[in-house]
């Protein structure tokens, strides 16, 4: 889980700004939504693979039908009724579906998984590979979320309340592409690889993130607003990642290029004195990732 | 009753029996084609009623990489291929997956769904024989086979410079024994070893470093030494300087050299009724053609060079190719050309595999894309398909897709539409690279392969080509009861519905092998036994012995003790040996 985070977010002194516009929400009102509530029954022993629960899924659908979705527990299927109660009707379709998980599932994975509207609010911490693949739509994480959050999403909200494990926004073990659209708002902390592989979208991060964010990045916009431990931008060869505390150990393939005031990628703007460095150069001598680091948290740089 | 099996009223396509579209029944008894069956045995019988489809021989697979070291090296260095195309475990299949590189019971799987019932694994490093036998007996299904790679071996480059070919023969002949292998596989002859040293060879006279031999003359020799065993296969041929511009002279030349050495397969085994003779006659396969036809100097003025080699093809009668289609998507490059690898590795960056065998050979693996965007990529498409149309006799070509090079054989469906329907091309065209068109010559052609043709392509040439034509690829009384059903009417065939096409071709309305239905629509139904053929290669005594003498001396370099080389017959699902070279 995420206990083990690092750095905790409050340590954190950046003094930057962020002007960011709002996300493109499910583009209905919480009031017009079919809202199902989930429950959770029982302690989960083995890990539950939980992919059904999705608006997409879930949409047309009565309380009794959405808990009798299979979900995957080690090698057998279970209703979904197993673990949770489920309270109210589903809307019409995904994007008038409202799904919250009122109570902590810690132990469920893959919450979300490739969902394309609607919105899931989870009023506790989530298990790995919550919102991987995800489309659009939105999802709330009141607690924590485990690793792999938002692994190759590609459009939609992320919003992490609490912190994030390692890998948020990352590539498959082994797959060149990570995240390609979208946006993940991490409001806590989050741990290794964070944006792993990406290709679009952006991450946001109010705390800090320990190694490794931004590796192989390709595209969109990777902000920390607080402090990164190592191997920020490793092999990046596009892309933008802002750091706005300071960068315990910095990478060796990067090379400065400017003092600049603002950062701008889409409809996110950064304010700030930033040192702007260029890379990865380590490996390729082509690469265009940029990296801006604020200027008075790293004097050193 | 088992392995009895009539399939009634279907179009019936069996060219090595000059067969063309004839309505007729096939009868399977015991898992053997019979004449007919009587009242009693048809009452026991299961009948597939075929009227309006598709009857062909069971698919022959000649060059595919399924089983072995660098296949599992795919797959292990390839998670990433692994966890968006899986199979769930029936009560009668394992579970699987694997897209490029699918684990072995998913292989079998696929290709029994696509119709095809024998494949030959086309590159076995001596060493890892014993790996490679376990992945083939653990691959449902399939009778299968493979390759020896010989090209680059330590003795046989020291007995072929010395010109001591007694000692190489018996040396092949031992090997085969040894490796419950098949045929003999060459990979950049004399190159590979040079990669030892980080280094290649790029002409066909260049000696390589220490054993000072030539690609010219381990070709001379290595086919020679074929035909003077009588192997059942020609020396299947990898050849120099594979994916570099203007790597087409050399493969020409190459393919020159093995012209005028006399083909002689003597094979004790029992010969199927087949109404054309069904000897091989070609004393050299060159795999995948299209990877050895670019013309031009670098990437940026790269083309087609398929031409100029289909027309040295259709004016000799020595040599069949196998095309190596690229039909676009994710891809796992592998072969015991490391340097080509590690080629593909600079140009692209991606992540990179690659060893020495010891003593024996070398291997690289890489994973890669091809997609419709890329110049070279769209170009690679029009080549391997110009490798099946500008061929005029189907005898000389095979459809491959060099799997997992080209693309995976799961692709088939794809290449067997595009040869059989210029619609189809054209509608590739249109999405793809102009490359593809100005560069090739492509989209000149309007000829159409039949399904007549296709049989050929995909069963019995294969099957001639590599000499299992005595039971596979023919539906003659004695041949194996394999068969495919295909739900193509080929009366009211219409190859501008090419969408029809790809989806008989994706799932075989009817896979059957020895006579039991293996697989319908796709699913699997059944799992009955599979077989592995390798050549028992006969010579004296005497030589052997001398050989043995040598080969013992330099076995201290291996890492292993002598006793532990050789694969026992265990480690074969029913070991089927082919009597090879024996005197009468």
């Amino acid at each position: 889980m995420t206990e083990g985070v690092l750095i905790n977010k409050n340590e954190s002194d950046s003094k930057l700004e962020a002007v960011i516009k709002p996300a493109s929400s499910a583009g209905k009102s919480v009031e017009e939504m079919g809202e199902v509530l989930l429950i959770p029954k029982k302690a989960i022993d083995i890990k539950l693979e939980a992919d059904v629960i999705t608006p997409d899924a879930f949409a047309g659908k009565s309380a009794e039908e959405i808990g009798n979705l299979a979900i995957w527990q080690g090698p057998k299927t279970y209703p979904l009724s197993e673990f949770f109660e489920v309270i109210g009707n589903a809307g019409s379709s995904a994007a008038e579906t409202l799904i919250r998980i009122k109570g902590d599932v810690m132990r469920v994975k893959r919450i979300g998984e490739g969902m394309s509207a609607g919105k899931i609010e989870i009023e506790g911490s989530a298990g790995m590979h919550v919102g991987t693949g995800m489309k659009g739509g939105e999802i709330v994480v009141y607690g924590d979320a485990d690793s792999w959050a938002g692994m190759e999403m590609t459009g939609g909200l992320l919003n992490i309340k609490g912190n994030a494990g390692d890998h948020v926004g990352c590539a498959y073990r082994g797959k060149w592409h990570g995240m390609k659209g979208g946006r993940i708002v991490i409001e806590g902390s989050a741990r290794h690889q964070l944006g792993g592989g990406m290709d679009g979208g952006e991450i946001l991060v109010e705390g800090n993130v320990e190694s490794f964010c931004g590796i192989r990045q390709n595209g969109g916009l990777i902000f920390v607003k607080g402090n990164a431990l190592r191997g920020v931008g490793a092999e990046m060869a596009g892309g933008i990642i802002v750091i706005g505390g300071k960068i315990e150990r910095f990478s060796p393939g990067f090379e400065f290029v400017s003092m600049e005031n603002s950062v701008t990628s889409g409809e996110v703007e950064l304010i700030g004195e930033f040192k702007k460095f260029t890379g990865d150069y380590a490996i390729s001598k082509r690469a265009k990732g940029a990296l801006y680091v604020v200027a008075d948290a790293n004097p050193e740089l | 009753m088992a392995g009895t099996i009539a399939i009634k009223n279907g179009y019936v396509f069996d060219p090595l029996n000059e067969i063309n579209g004839e309505t007729m029944d096939v009868f399977i008894k015991d898992g053997k084609v019979v004449r007919e069956l009587s009242a009693a045995e048809l009452k026991d019988a299961k009948v597939i009623d075929a009227s309006g489809m598709t009857v062909m021989p069971g698919g022959v697979d000649s060059h595919s990489h399924i089983a072995g070291a660098k296949v599992n090296a795919g797959r292990s260095m390839r998670p990433e291929d692994h966890y968006k195309s899986n199979l769930q475990k029936t009560s009668l299949t394992h579970s699987g997956s694997g897209y490029t590189v699918p684990s072995v019971y998913k292989q079998g799987y696929d290709y029994a769904a696509m119709g095809y019932t024998t494949v030959f694994e086309a590159a076995i490093p001596p060493l890892e024989a014993r790996h490679t036998h376990e992945e083939m007996r653990a691959t449902p299904l399939l009778d299968m086979g493979g390759y020896l790679v010989l090209g680059n071996n330590f003795f046989l480059m020291r007995y072929l410079r010395n010109g001591d070919i007694e000692k190489a023969a018996a040396y092949v002949a031992w090997m085969m024994k040894t490796h419950k292998t098949y045929g003999i596989k060459c990979v950049n002859p004399a190159g590979v070893e040079n990669w030892g040293w980080g280094k290649n060879i790029s002409s066909l006279d260049e000696a390589n470093i220490h054993f000072e031999i030539t690609p010219r003359e381990t070709i001379k020799g290595l086919s020679e030494l074929n035909e003077r065993l009588g192997m059942p296969a020609p020396i299947n041929l990898h050849a120099n300087n594979l994916g570099h511009p203007g790597c087409y002279a050399i493969t020409k030349d190459s393919l020159k050299i093995p012209d005028g050495v006399k083909t002689s397969q003597n094979m004790d085994v029992n010969w199927a009724e087949t109404k054309i003779n069904p000897l091989r006659d070609r004393s050299v396969y060159l795999a995948h053609l299209m990877f050895n036809s670019f013309a031009g100097t670098t990437w940026a003025d790269c083309e087609s060079g398929v031409k100029d080699i289909a027309d040295y093809i259709n004016n000799k009668d020595h040599v069949v190719i196998d095309s190596g289609c690229t039909p676009f998507g994710e891809a796992t490059v592998m072969t015991g050309d490391g340097p080509a690898i590690h080629d593909l590795y600079t140009l692209t960056g991606n992540k990179w595999s690659n060893t020495d065998v010891e003593m024996e050979c070398g291997s690289g693996v890489l994973p890669f894309t091809y997609s419709m965007s890329n110049p070279v990529h769209s170009l690679q498409w029009a080549m391997g398909l110009e490798c099946l149309l500008l061929i005029n006799d189907p005898w000389k070509t095979i459809m491959t897709t060099d799997s997992p090079n080209g693309g995976p054989f799961t692709k088939y469906p794809e290449v067997m539409t595009w040869i059989m329907s210029e619609a189809f091309r054209k509608q590739t065209f249109s999405e793809c690279h102009k490359w593809a068109n100005d560069r090739s010559d492509l989209g000149g052609i309007n000829r159409e392969l039949s399904l007549y043709d296709l049989a050929i392509l995909t069963r019995a040439n294969p099957a001639k080509t590599i000499g299992v034509s005595h039971r596979k690829g023919s539906l003659g009384l004695g041949a194996d009861g394999d068969v495919t059903v295909y739900n193509i009417n080929p009366q009211q065939l219409d190859t501008n519905n090419y969408e029809a096409l790809l989806q008989a071709f994706r799932k075989a309305e009817y896979t059957v092998k020895g006579g039991e239905i293996v697989a319908v629509k796709g699913d699997i139904v059944s799992v009955p036994e599979k077989r592995t053929y390798y050549s028992e290669v006969h010579v004296e005594d005497e030589r052997e012995k001398e050989m043995l003498a040598d080969v013992k001396e330099w076995f201290r370099y291996y890492t292993l003790g002598f006793a532990n080389y050789p694969t026992p017959e265990k480690y074969l699902k029913n070991p089927t040996p082919i009597q090879i070279n024996v005197v009468r």
